[in-house]
């Protein structure tokens, strides 16, 4: 038995690789809690679409046309509690040892967030699925081109792996994972709801319509409803209107670029008090 | 003599909280050498600051002839680490967890398959292999959680508090594994509070105290820095006590001690259990009638307690020591 020699970069990939494995395999084995993120989704389509739905005014179409224009929403939202998931589960990690276990073995410094992000992307993807089927079902439908269609999906999937980083990052300075589950995620609410998710932007007072406007998660939710050739009712031509496609993958590589090494940064220095 | 590790003015802080005040520790390769200290004495900050996991703030070390400040990697390939959880994944089986962390430390699939299969046996897990850990006993866990850190053959083994939280019949389990990993070569550090595990275990004993080396020795030294073994009897009239003191005096290495009052004479021996008999018989001879009689080894709990005024077993921020304990030992 001996160590194999590889170079740094590729031991990078198999390190995480090995990571993302575990963490498959973690969902294969607990499916309820894979369920519970998809309760959640489904619960907020069926709520706008059939109980509020009826209130919310978004133009010619009535509650048809609300039902296209809130499943774009609902995905951009999806993709924003995807940080949920990661979060409490690095801090729970952190709080049992298995972080410092991995800390202590000579594997790559960035591979434990980059398993633990790839293994989220591939839940969101079938989170994404199963919100598509949801939708589909409730009267929503993609009338844009294949390639738009699967832009649209690129850029969602992109999204919800940028804000894992942001959970790693969050999840790693929770003290435990009941404090990880609650304050940990207390950012994203305001987040969320200054949107244009569930209602149009025009509606709101005027001074929250720029940060309702430039907010990350209404480009997400308007990127989605044009690539998906939903309606797109009372549109200005503000700069987030006109370019949001582009815009919401800068914010996206933006946040990568920003969360990944501080969270990396942060497993590597993490120095706990408490446990000394 | 080779040093496994070395340690010198190791310093850490917490903020206001000096968790460890410069010390120094040497463990000769091969060895097993005890940390022994209340909670907070700055035992898990030592194992975290050798394993890699933490940064001193002020001092250096080595471990396995590499600098944990500036080797960080080299460090990690030489050393494994059992921490006070059970660090394994408990949605994995036991196979799957030493199969993970086998390909993180860079064996090929096949060696992390055969490795893991090897661990499993020796630590008697392999009915148990390919159940997740969920239903694993605390025993089981901690057995699994110790065959992970030995995954990559490690020179030196980091283990901080092995068996807290464990029964009786489990802590003896996991100490008869831990010998065998000593007869194997490994160096060993480890960290406890228990003093019986250290006297069993440890080949050298570190005390610390409030980020302190307050002693350091094999058991027997730390134990004859207290004095040797004693003789302990209570007669049954309160009048001969200082009659039997007297009587015995030739056998013992030391002044005998009377408490009148408590009818008890306390005798420090050297010859350990051979002494007794003959206190007896001369005891028998004079017509001494005696309640009670013990040959008493002091502890670690008596090193500990004459080291630092109280017991190891009391917590370090309880303030003064519980007065029961004192007085019952006040006589010593």
């Amino acid at each position: 038995m001996s160590t194999q020699t590889r170079p740094a970069m590729g031991w990078f990939v198999a390190d995480t690789l090995a990571v993302t494995r575990r963490h498959i395999l973690k969902i294969t084995r607990v499916p309820e809690s894979l369920f519970f993120s998809l309760i959640q989704p489904v619960m907020f389509v069926l709520l706008f679409a059939f109980v509020f739905g009826g209130a919310i005014n978004v133009g010619e179409g009535g509650a048809r046309a609300y039902r296209e224009y809130l499943i774009p929403g609902i995905f951009a939202q999806t993709v924003m509690f995807a940080v949920a998931g990661i979060t409490v589960g690095i801090t729970t990690d952190a709080s049992k040892g298995i972080m410092d276990r991995f800390r202590s073995l000579p594997m790559h410094p960035g591979a434990v967030l980059a398993g633990h992000t790839l293994a989220s992307l591939v839940q969101n993807i079938l989170v994404l699925f199963v919100l598509s089927v949801t939708g589909f079902a409730v009267g929503w439908r993609i009338h844009g081109s294949f390639a738009d269609a699967a832009l649209a999906y690129f850029v969602l999937a992109l999204f919800a792996y940028a804000v894992t980083w942001i959970g790693a990052w969050v999840g790693l300075h929770m003290p435990n994972p009941e404090v990880a589950s609650t304050a940990g995620l207390a950012w994203l609410f305001p987040l969320t709801f200054a949107s244009n998710i569930f209602t149009p932007i025009a509606t709101m007072p005027g001074w929250l319509q720029p940060i309702a406007l430039w907010n990350p998660v209404s480009c997400i939710a308007l990127s989605a409803r044009k690539l998906f050739g939903n309606p797109l009712p009372q549109m200005g031509n503000s700069f987030p209107e006109t370019h949001t496609v582009p815009l919401t993958i800068a914010y996206a590589f933006i946040l990568i670029g920003i969360f990944a090494p501080l969270a990396v940064r942060a497993f590597k220095t993490r120095n706990s008090a408490s446990r000394a | 003599m080779t040093l496994a590790i070395s340690a010198r003015g190791l310093t850490k802080h917490f903020g206001e909280v000096k968790a460890l005040n410069g010390i120094d520790i040497d463990v000769e390769q091969g060895t097993v050498v005890g940390l022994l200290g209340p909670n907070g004495s700055g035992k898990t900050t030592t194992v975290r600051i050798l394993s890699t996991l933490l940064q001193s703030d002020a001092g250096s070390a080595t471990v396995g002839g590499f600098e944990v400040g500036t080797q960080p990697d080299q460090v990690r390939n030489v050393i494994g680490l059992t921490g006070q959880y059970a660090a394994v994944d408990e949605y994995l089986t036991g196979r799957e967890n030493l199969e993970l962390f086998g390909r993180l430390f860079h064996l090929s699939k096949a060696d992390a398959k055969t490795r893991a299969a090897e661990l499993l046996e020796r630590f008697d897990l392999t009915d148990a292999a390919d159940r997740s850990i969920k239903g694993y006993s605390g025993g089981m866990r901690r057995r699994l959680d110790l065959a992970a850190s030995l995954i990559g053959r490690p020179q030196v083994l980091f283990l901080d508090e092995p068996t807290t939280g464990l029964d009786p019949r489990s802590r003896q389990g996991m100490w008869e594994v831990i010998e065998s990993l000593v007869a194997d070569g490994t160096t060993v550090l480890l960290t406890t509070q228990y003093l019986e595990e250290a006297d069993q275990l440890a080949s050298r004993i570190i005390v610390l105290d409030h980020g302190n080396v307050i002693a350091q020795g094999t058991a027997d030294e730390l134990k004859n820095q207290v004095g040797g073994d004693r003789i302990e009897l209570v007669v049954t009239n309160a009048a001969d006590s200082q009659r039997a003191a007297d009587v015995l005096a030739k056998f013992g290495s030391g002044p005998a001690q009377v408490d009148a009052e408590a009818r008890k004479v306390l005798l420090p021996v050297a010859g350990g259990s051979n002494a007794i008999i003959d206190v007896i018989r001369s005891l028998d001879e004079h017509g001494i009638a005696i309640a009670d009689i013990a040959l008493r080894r002091p502890t670690l709990d008596d090193v500990f307690l004459s080291l630092t005024g109280r017991s190891a077993e009391d917590e370090s921020v309880a303030g003064p020591p519980a007065r029961g304990r004192r007085g019952r030992r006040g006589g010593n």
